[in-house]
Parts: structure tokens; sequence; C-alpha cells
């Protein structure tokens, strides 16, 4: 029964409604494999045993149930119900929720079962999943004998789906946090519109960027999960309010006559041949599928990345602040209450989380507020007025995911600049609060993963969800991987 | 505009974070090149573009005046570092 | 009346004039708090009112009480304000053991409500203050450092319970018209039903700007900010401290710095809280868990149709409709509730009666008794019913004064107090002559005395003729029978 973690999302609810095999069987397999796979790193929680018991209360008659059975693990930054909830932080290590996340109460009432909390960086904040307090999640992918680092924050969700741990999982994006980590292990990721999904229960990294979205192993288990974690919810208030959409049954690969932009700004200085060439072969593709293919210039894309690290850091010095040792999380000692903050502070906190907290501060702070923070959030109308223009004449933008296929542990740990390059093409998507896919397209010379990311029109992630599964119908991507862990 | 040791400590402090005087050396360095590589946007003039600070257009939603939450006291204070039956403890808060 | 304004302070020196500003903060009167749904009711169990959003646990985000908006609006109005149709709610960051977010939610750059003005009657005429702006924001919880001597309590039941500040220009000049502010924004608020007003429970808080400026000055001199000062006794206490620590400060040729200070009430003096100021950069901006608040012309114009009566309305309304002189109608709607009450005896009674009686007797007695009109042991009924008693001359102002006090004790329809004790006002002509004859035959000298000239007796037969009639007697029909008999 070991190959039932080969299946996809889709394939496993089919079998275990059509009684192919049981949610016990399934959630076997999977127990196999994650007791085998400790060494990826990907759990920081393990919630099998108390899945097996839920396993059990399964009727396998509710053929309405979106997800009956699936056995899916969430990334860390998920509050769930009596179940360690730590965002890979120190500061939140023995952190134990009594509510549970708006997203995650959806899967469970569709049928699925928690087995688990993955491994991220620290508050999500991080491209490699190097500043976890839990440690380094390793790539399932590697370069010859070196490990590779699974790209960040949901790195662990990235490996844990690409290394057959988890069906498919929920991460969360605020500058690329889904979409880098699934190309940097081979996976389908997908940050919906701004508004689609509910934050409620998240713990916040930057508000107005976050956004939970489905990690999986292809385009149509994408496309299922994201019909269950949509919605409304009144709960939070930058929740859209739209009709619902059924994009797994909507799901066609015809797509014909689309008008694909192709932004000549993407095309960075010391941009690798690999990626390049990749570019072009989407191109092509998407060519033979009947799209016409558009050169559209988004001319501040430049500045994207600039602003982002000026918004995203400002939101979460403040988001960060209820971390202050008094009603939950780890405490330090201090003689008053100010000694015990900054204590708490400085040694709950890892070396990244502290840089962008003081970063965040900074330009808030009085007398460089208007320079930074009021600047960047002109520059980010700017951005999205670039895409406004854009979608006037294009109905997708295609765009490489990476500037480079996944890296090794440390290689970039001590230059902060050159870690938050790895965001350079997907931070556009949070900034203008745009839906974005990455998805698998062919390994490299190196057998890596290397992938193409679609952006879409607010609330039309159909049509990305469309394209990418033409593309997926003609590269047939299929991971490469040895299970050398084991 | 760079930004010297002096004012890293200032920021730590308003952050509530203390660094020693070797990190905030680190940090130092570290935060004026992240601020030299933002301040890219010194490039464009933003005169007359209207900042946002959130991507939604929708009407902010409002709830009605209602009390759905009963007593929570065990769940609030559940997590908490150290309490007693009904309070929050922390150290002694000097004015 | 008529008086001229003189709050000015003699220093060594020279004369100087206060100017001081408000901040009110204002509890809304709300069911649940601002962001979250859980009760804000006074006097709870701790920390039994904080629902996860209140802690600020992790994940947990706001959604606005859409009736404190329209509060908010409701006293804006009141204030005769500018209502914004676009406000914005920002985080106002800064670290506090019973502030859980890390961030209070205020309103900063654009405010719910803009400029605007009240009223107030000062006895050298009428002041107008300026209105700066009112705000929205969420309130903190509350710190008890006095239960251990090492750690200190917290309690998160206020914590986020709905504020409405309400910031005035400097217009106000002396420790009375700061009192006669604040009366008069709470008598607003009571009137529209936002706010209780109530200070003892920290409904209503102020701090205080203030600083000195020599008469003539034109320009304003450096404030200090007297914090969260609960009582108006207290506020005018520390303003005059501070205003008299500034002057002395600036007659010896020094400055004043510009920092918040603490009212101490015990030792009557203000002291700096220096050690809070400094570190103090709230980092204002937009709260990105919110949008901003739009608000439709429609929605604030139902709002403002459905305001009741304002006091400044009423009072020109009872003026007019009832002839009162501008210093009963300002005593007689400063509360709604004694307007309410005047205005119900009044359409029951006489006006003239029910102002003196009210303004009178009756709130002399609220006052002895401590009680207020709404557990007061006379009703409007039974008010009314005396003061009909009076004008029908049924009883006389003596008695009357005699059965309101047995009116306080029982609370019984006067009524039935004067049947009962036999108090029905002697007006029997014939009557009064037999009581009349009786005390001219007792007193034949002091006749006979008024008779050669010492007019002055009339008031002794008066009186004699009332005592007699156990002070039933209608002291009007003494008055023209004893001059016929005498005459």
């Amino acid at each position: 029964m070991n190959n039932l973690s080969n299946l996809t999302l889709v394939e496993t609810v089919e079998g275990i409604k059509s009684k192919k095999f049981s949610p016990s069987e399934v959630l076997s397999s999977y127990e196999e494999r994650i007791k085998r796979s400790k060494k990826l790193n990907c759990f920081i929680s393990e919630t099998l045993d108390q899945a097996k018991k839920e396993i059990k209360k399964i009727n396998i008659g509710q053929n309405n149930l979106a997800l009956l059975g699936a056995p899916i693990a969430v990334k860390d930054l998920f509050c769930t119900s009596n179940v360690k909830t730590t965002a890979s932080s120190k500061i939140l290590e023995n952190f134990v929720p009594t509510y549970e996340s708006t997203v995650t109460q959806k899967l469970w009432d569709q049928g699925a079962i928690l087995i688990g909390k993955l491994n991220c960086d620290e508050f999500a904040m991080g491209s490699s999943n190097e500043t976890s307090y839990f440690g380094n999640v390793i790539n399932p992918y590697k370069d010859g004998k070196e490990t590779l680092v699974p790209g960040g924050s949901s790195g662990g969700c990235a490996s844990a789906v690409s290394a057959n741990l988890t069906v498919a999982t929920v991460g969360t994006d605020t500058g690329g946090s889904i979409r880098q980590p699934a190309a940097f292990t081979g996976i389908v990721g997908l940050k919906p519109t701004y508004g689609r999904c509910s934050r409620w229960g998240i713990v916040a990294f930057a508000s107005s960027l976050d956004q939970a979205g489905p990690m999986t192993k292809d385009i149509k288990d994408s496309a299922l999960l994201l019909e269950v974690i949509a919605g409304f919810d009144s709960k939070d208030s930058t929740s859209i309010n739209t009709n619902s959409s059924f994009f797994f049954k909507n799901l066609s690969k015809q797509i014909k006559g689309l008008n694909v932009g192709i932004p000549k700004e993407y095309r960075v200085d010391n941009m690798p041949k690999e990626i390049d060439d990749l570019w072009s072969e989407g191109i092509k593709i998407l060519e033979n599928c009947g799209a016409k293919i558009h050169s559209i210039s988004l001319p501040h894309t430049k500045y994207a990345l600039p602003t982002y690290y000026i918004i995203a850091p400002a939101e979460a010095s403040s988001n960060l602040a209820r971390y202050d040792g008094v009603r939950y999380g780890h405490r330090e000692s201090g003689r008053d209450l100010i000694e015990m903050y900054e204590n708490t502070r400085s040694r709950g906190f890892g070396d990244e989380v502290k840089r962008r907290i003081l970063i965040g501060t900074y330009v808030l702070s009085s007398g460089y507020y208007d320079a930074y923070y009021l600047k960047a959030q002109k520059v980010r109308n700017l951005i999205k007025k670039d895409f406004d223009d854009s979608f006037k004449k294009v109905d997708v933008i295609l765009t490489p995911s990476t500037p480079s296929a996944a890296f090794k542990f440390g290689e970039k740990k001590d230059d902060p600049i050159s870690m938050y390059l790895n965001d350079i093409f997907t931070v556009t998507a949070n900034l203008a609060g745009l839906p974005a896919l990455s998805l698998p397209i062919k390994h490299n010379s190196k057998n890596l993963p290397l992938s193409l990311q679609l952006i879409g029109r607010p609330f039309d992630e159909q049509t990305i969800l469309n394209v990418g599964y033409a593309i997926e119908q003609e590269v047939k991507f299929k991971r490469s991987i040895s299970d050398w862990w084991m | 505009m760079s930004i010297n040791k002096e004012t890293v400590k200032k920021i730590s402090k308003l952050a509530r974070i203390s660094v020693s005087d070797q990190q905030a050396s680190k940090l130092e360095k570290n935060l004026n090149s992240i601020l030299s590589f933002v301040e890219q946007l010194n490039e464009l003039n933003t005169e007359k573009i209207n900042p946002i600070s959130t991507i939604s257009n929708q009407k902010l939603i409002m709830r009605d005046d209602v009390v759905k939450v009963s007593n929570q006291k065990e769940d609030i204070l559940k997590n908490a570092p150290e309490k007693n039956s009904s309070y929050y403890i922390v150290p002694k808060v000097v004015e | 009346m008529n008086k001229d304004f003189n709050y000015f302070l003699q220093g060594e020196k020279e004369k100087w004039e206060v100017i001081i500003g408000l901040e009110v903060h204002a509890q809304i009167l709300s069911n649940a708090k601002l962001f979250s749904s859980s009760s804000t009711k006074f006097g709870a169990e701790p920390n039994c009112q904080v629902s996860l959003i209140d802690a600020a646990m992790p994940g947990m985000l706001p959604v606005i009480n859409k009736f404190c908006i329209e509060q908010a609006i409701k006293t804006g109005l009141g204030l005769n304000a500018k209502i914004n149709s676009f406000s914005v709610f920002d985080r106002k960051n800064y670290f506090y053991a019973d502030l859980p977010q890390g961030y209070q939610i205020s309103q900063y750059k654009f405010p719910i409500v803009g400029e605007g003005e009240v009223l107030l009657d000062m006895s050298y005429g009428t002041k107008k203050i300026g209105i700066e702006r009112l705000h929205l924001e969420q309130d903190a919880g509350k710190s008890l450092h006095d239960q251990d001597p090492t750690k200190s309590f917290i309690d998160l039941n206020r914590s986020g319970v709905a504020l409405m500040e309400i910031v005035s220009k400097p217009d106000l000049r002396s420790p009375e018209e700061v009192g006669e502010y604040i009366k008069k924004i709470r008598s607003i608020m009571r009137y529209l039903e936002t706010c209780d007003g109530n200070m003892e429970e920290g409904s209503l808080r102020a701090d205080v700007n203030i600083s000195v400026r020599k008469v003539g000055d034109k320009n304003f001199g450096t404030r200090c900010e007297i914090k969260n000062v609960n009582s108006i006794k207290f506020m005018q206490q520390a303003i005059e401290f501070e205003a008299k620590r500034q002057i002395d400060l600036l007659e010896q040729g020094k400055s004043i710095d510009q920092e918040t200070r603490l009212y101490d009430t015990k030792k009557n003096e203000t002291r700096s809280m220096r050690s809070k100021e400094d570190a103090h950069d709230y980092r204002y901006f937009p709260d990105p868990d919110l949008l901003p608040l739009e608000l439709e012309n429609s929605f604030i114009q139902k709002i403002k149709n459905e305001l009741p009566e304002l006091p400044d309305q009423k009072k020109d309304r009872f003026i007019n409709e009832y002839r009162l002189s501008n210093y009963e109608a300002a005593v007689l709607t400063a509360d709604k509730e004694t307007a309410d009450f005047f205005e119900k005896v009044a359409k029951n009674s006489d006006v003239k009666l029910a102002t003196t009686w009210i303004m009178g007797d009756f709130f002399a007695s609220l006052n002895k008794l401590q009680k207020s009109i709404s557990n007061s042991p006379i009703t409007v009924e039974n008010l009314a019913s005396l003061l009909n008693l009076i004008k029908t001359n049924i009883i006389s102002g003596r008695i009357a004064k005699e059965v309101f006090e047995m009116m306080l004790l029982d609370k019984r329809d006067p009524k039935i107090i004067v049947e009962e004790k036999g108090l029905i006002q002697q007006t029997d002509v014939k009557e009064i002559e037999k009581i009349i004859d009786k005390v001219l035959m007792d007193n034949q000298d002091k006749v006979t005395e008024y008779k050669s000239g010492k007019v002055k007796l009339f008031g002794f037969f008066v009186g004699s003729v009332i005592k007699e009639s156990k002070g039933k007697a209608n002291p009007g029909v003494v008055n023209d029978l004893l001059k016929k008999k005498l005459s």
C-alpha cells in the first residue's frame, strides 16, 4: 500500500469515495513515510495519533465532502485548536491555541484530517527556511551530494508535498512564500487574490500582503483545495465578499485565443540562461495551445522589492508587538516590565525577525515615515496601476517563478539583500493583490525543478488555473526524487 | 540616509528588543545595506501619487452591536507564562 | 450677569492668562466593544469580558461595531461638527502591559469627526469653545500595582472598549470654563445617549493641555499635558497648581519643558512623567487589518434626522415657550432628566410654580438625600399635584413646604396628606372673621396702640391670626379682613 502516498489529492479522495482503499490505509502510508523522513525536518508537530482516532469517525458515505479522508499537514502559521502553533519561533515554542483558523477549519469541515504542523521560516520571514527556530528543512531534491534549501517561507510545506509526506497542504504567501518554495521543490503553489481567503487565525506577518493558498502535486489539486479554502469571512475585514467559485469543476485546458502578457522588465540583469530558456519554452507552449502572446511593460517592476522591504517590515514590526511575554508564549525574566519585554523579545525572536522588526520600526518612526513608508505606499500604487493597465490588454501574465533553481544552505544567509532577491518575480503579485500560480515545467541540467509563474486579474484564479492546466498537460512534468534520505 | 549605532540602539529600545554593542554593530551594517537598497525608490517622483495602505476596494464591513462572547477567561489565560486564577501577572511596572 | 471675565493670575511681576485645551475620552454606550463582540459592562470579574481579539491572540482580527460609528457621528452632530465621509483607522504603537496588541487602534490623520463648537453659559456671557476633532479609539486594560510588591496584575476587561476622544481647541481660559465645558459636553452626550458621562466609573476622563502667557501676548507658551484626571474638581485644582508652577518658572527666567505630567490628588501637585515620555514615538500608520471607513451621505443624514432635541435647542425653547430667564432655562436643561421632569410638572400645574419649586426645594432635597431625579421620592405626578393645591389656593405656600417634607418621607399623594392632616387652607370669610375677632379681643392694648399710629403692629396681627388658624388661614383673606376691622 506504500504507493498510496504517490496519489494526488483528487485521486486520493476519489479512491476513498469509491472504496478502492480506506482512509486508514491512506493515513498509514503517509505515516510510514513521515516516520522515515525525519531527516527532511518538515514537521514541527505530528498529530498522527489524533489523526488515527479522527479517521475512524469518517463516514465513507459522505460523498459530498470534497476532501473526505485526505491526510493534510499545514504550515505552522495556522492556529489549530489544541495543537501547538509556533510560527517556527522560540517565542511561540509552547503556544497552544484554543481556536482554529478559518482556512484550516474549512479543510476539516470537508473531511480532511490534520496530520501535523509544518516547519517554515520564523514568522514566515525568509526565502530558504533557514530562519526557523526548529532548524532547516531539507529539499527532497539534491544537487549531487549536496543538500539544498526548500525555499521559504513555506519550506516545510513544499518539501512535505514534494516528498509525499502530505497529500497537499496550505501555506501562506506574503512576498512569494508559497510560490518560491513550490518552484524549488517541483510542486504547484497558488497565491490567491488578496481577500479571497480569510486571514483569521493565521499568525500575521504583513497584513496587507499575507494570503493563504494551496500547495499541491498538480493543478487539479490546487483548484480543488482553493475551492475549499476560499470564501468571505465576516471575522476578517479584508476578506472580500464575492460569489463562490467552482474552480475545480470549471477547470479547462481550452485557452485558445487567450491573451498572454510577457513583461519585458522581468528579464533582469544576470538572469541565468536556463531561466531565460525556460521562459521561452513557456511562451512556445502557450502559443502551441492557441494563446496570443503580447510583449507588455510593467515599468515599476524594479521598485517592487524595495517597496516590499519597507511595507512588509513596517507592518510586521507592529503585528509582532503582541509577542511580549505577557499573555502567551516565551517569557524571559526581568527586574521590571520593560526589561522583561526587552529580554523576551531579544531572545525569543531570531536574527532575521529582529532585523525586520527594527527596519519596520525605523521606517515608521517620526521623521522617516514620509521618506520611507509613505513613499513605499505611493510606489505600491504605481505598481498596482502597471498591472491595471496591462490587464486591459492581456488576460494573464507569464514570468519565471524564481531567478534561479534551489540553492545550497548558507549560500545567502549572511547577505539579506541577496536573499531578498529571491522574491523578485513573486513580490509584485502581493503588492498588487493579484492571484499568482507557480507550476513546475522541467528539470535543469542538475535535475533540479524549474517553474513558471502565471499572474491573473483580481479574483480570476480560474484563468491562471486553466492556463496552468493547459501547460501541465503539455509538459507532463514528473517530480524526480530518489528518496535518498530514507 | 544611513543610520549609526546610536540609532540602532534607539529603535531597538522602541521595539523593546535589547541589543548588545556587538549585535548593534552587526545590525548597523545589515540595516544600512537594506536601507540603501530600499532607497532606490527615491529615483521616482511620486509627488502626485496617492499612497495606498490596502489593496482592497471593498467597503469596510461592520458588525452589529451584539455581545456574542461570554466568559473566556480560561481560554485567554491558558497560555500565560505567569498568572493566578484571575489575572495575568507581570514584573512590576515602574512609572 | 454682565460681570467681566476675570481669571488672571498675578505673579510676582506680571499678570498672566491661562490657556487650556482638553482631550476628553468618553466611553461609548454600547453593548459590545469597538472591534470585538465581548461585553462592555462595568464592574465584571477580572478578565471575564475578554475575547480572543481583546487579548490579542495570534491571528485575531478586528471587525468594527457599526453602532459605535453611529454613536460617534451622533456626538459629532451634537457638537455642531463636520462629519467626515472618509476616515481611517491607524495603529498607535507602544508597549504597555495592559495594551495587548502592542498598539492601540485609533484615528490619526483622518478622524471621523472634524471641527465643531460648543457654547458655554458663563456669568460674563456666552462663550464659544472650538472643537478640533472627535475620533474613535480602543481603550486599554487595567494594571493593578498594589496587589504585590514586585508584580503587577493585568485585567483586560476594558481592553477594546470604544472611546471617543474629543479634542477642544485651546479656547478655555479658566478652571471655571473647564468645568462648564466638561459639563456641557457631558450634557450633550447624555441627551444623545452616546456616553453616560460617569466620571467615577471612568467612562469620562480628560487630559488637560495647559500653558500660560502674559496678559496681552498673542503667542501661546509651551504647554504641558496633565494625563487622565477623572473629576472636574481635580481637573480644576490641577490647572490652578500647574498654572502657578509655570508662572513661577517663567518669572524666574526659566523655560517650560513640553512634557506629560501626572496630577497627584493627595498632594495636590503635578509632577513630570518623563520616564514615559522619553521613548515615545507612536509610529502611527493605517491599520492594514481594516479598510478606510467611507460613509454614505444617506447614512449620516439618517442619523441627523433622528437626533433628539439638544441642550441648547431645549434651552431656547424653554425661554420662548415658558418665558424662563436664561439662567433658569440653562439650569433646567443642563441634563435631560431634569428638563423632562420640569416640562411634565409645568404642563400639569403651573410654569412659575414649577420653576421655583424645582430649582428650590426640589433640588435642595435631592441634594440632601443624595438622590437623582430617577430615584427621587417625589414623582412628577405628586409634585404637579402639590403645585396645583397651591395654585388653586387649597393650601398656602407655607403649608406646601410642610406637605413637601412629608412627601419626601412617605412618597404619598399630597392631596391625601392634606386631607388626612386637615391642612386645607381656610378661605371662608366668616370662619376667619371669627378668629380675627378673637385675636383682637385678646390683644386690645395692641389694637389701641395700632390705632394711635403704631402701624407696624399689623404684621403681628396677621401672624397671630395665621397662627391661631394653625397655618390654614389664607394670608390674602386675612390681610383684607384685618385692614377692614382695624380701620
